[in-house]
């Protein structure tokens, strides 16, 4: 199964947005291949979270792990049936490990959207 | 002719200005476009209203005629479509009603339907008719109901558009229309700071404006500077008046029940240039 990490590549670890990620890493839980690609919504005026949502589900994505996610963007995981899973910390072999190991928690608190407030 | 009456802030006194410059003007239009709390019509007590829906087109999808090319999703540029499990699906508040996505279905699966945000309240008060756009809560924009509260002007010699708050679209939307801007201020820091804001954006708008500063005990000298530099006529000043916080708290028109205001909002819409016909 593909498992999908928002990454930041300057911080080189787990994204603290999800919508707007640089960059998404996805690993194949089977073959253990990770690939990088870069997050189409990143620079969108608005409703980033529907598009970063939209390409997670479009990677084939079955698990989703991140710090936070808006609340439009869950819907749309949920309809596609990506499980979102909190990220314990920043350190994306650490989460991948805590992923395999069924140590996650999952995210059941999603944000309004932060609409250029940080 | 169209006044509008703004301000960078709310409480400064919009309302008031705007109920009494229209009663000022015997027959007119007052239009509050302060549609997230419209309050105008506390005063007016409107008689004969009518009240209809006010919508915004959201598209529908028709998953018999949808091949899921996606064309409507990638146009998108709110990102309010996604392409789930082979359905299209709208999320209506990011939606802003442009209608790009059925213009560029080639099939025809996308038809647009009307969601309601708001209503628009239309009625009389003597000879003023009194238009009111109330938005319904939660919703995220008030632009489209102001749009149709604006369109409602039934024209009049006057007609009196009643801001919101602030100088971000609605009040652009709102003072997009009017031939002259009234600024209403009050003499503090924060108040200069609000009414430079709302007069940038008449500036922009291209509007000539005038002041009226609200709540004054002694001048405020940066905004009297700021008047003179800016060749902004001050209309009126209002002081702290037991009787006239009386009257309003009693929702009464100032103009109709006390002589020094029916004055001071005659000379206020003289200066404004909007005399009577």
């Amino acid at each position: 199964m593909t498992v999908i990490i928002p990454y930041d590549d300057v911080e080189n670890g787990v994204c603290v947005s999800f919508g707007r990620a640089p960059y998404f890493l996805a690993y194949d839980t089977e073959t253990g291949c990770r690939s990088q690609s870069p997050n189409p919504a990143a620079q969108e005026q608005g409703g980033a979270g529907l598009k970063a949502a939209q390409c997670v589900a479009d990677l084939g994505a079955r698990a989703l792990i991140t710090f936070r996610c808006g609340e439009n963007a869950a819907e749309v995981l949920a309809a596609a049936g990506v499980e979102i899973y909190k990220a314990p910390e920043a350190d994306v072999d650490r989460c991948l490990q805590a992923f395999a190991e069924g140590k996650l928690e999952k995210l059941t608190k999603f944000h309004a959207g932060f609409h250029g407030i940080r | 002719m169209k006044i509008a009456v703004l301000s960078g802030k709310g409480g400064a006194g919009k309302t008031m200005v705007a109920v009494n410059l229209a009663a000022a003007a015997k027959r007119a239009v007052y239009i509050d476009c302060d549609v997230e709390e419209p309050n105008g019509r506390l005063f007016w007590k409107p008689a004969e209203v009518r009240r209809t829906q006010v919508g915004v087109a959201v598209p529908e999808f028709d998953p018999a005629l949808c091949t899921g090319c996606r064309r409507c999703v990638d146009f998108c540029r709110f990102n309010a479509l996604v392409y789930i499990r082979e359905t299209p699906r709208v999320f209506p508040e990011v939606c802003h009603s442009c209608g790009g996505c059925a213009l560029v279905c080639p099939n025809g699966a996308v038809r647009e339907k009307s969601r309601p945000i708001g209503v628009l309240e239309q009625g009389r008060s003597g000879d003023v008719t009194v238009i009111t756009g109330e938005l319904s809560p939660g919703e995220a924009s008030g632009v489209p109901l102001i749009r149709e509260a604006l369109r409602a002007d039934t024209g009049s010699s006057l007609t009196v558009i009643d801001c919101p708050p602030g100088s971000a679209c609605p009040v652009m939307e709102s003072a997009e229309a009017a031939d002259y801007c009234i600024l209403v201020a009050e003499p503090t820091a924060f108040g200069l700071h609000n009414v430079k804001m709302v007069h940038e954006l008449a500036v922009i708008l291209g509007k000539p404006c005038g002041v009226i500063i609200n709540k004054q005990e002694k001048a405020y000298e940066p905004l009297e500077l700021f008047c003179r530099e800016n060749g902004l006529e001050i209309l009126a000043r209002i002081g702290y008046d037991a009787e006239f916080a009386r009257l309003i708290a009693r929702g009464e028109i100032l103009y109709h029940a006390d002589r020094r205001a029916a004055a001071l909002f005659d000379g206020v819409l003289k200066r404004a240039g909007g005399g009577r016909e």
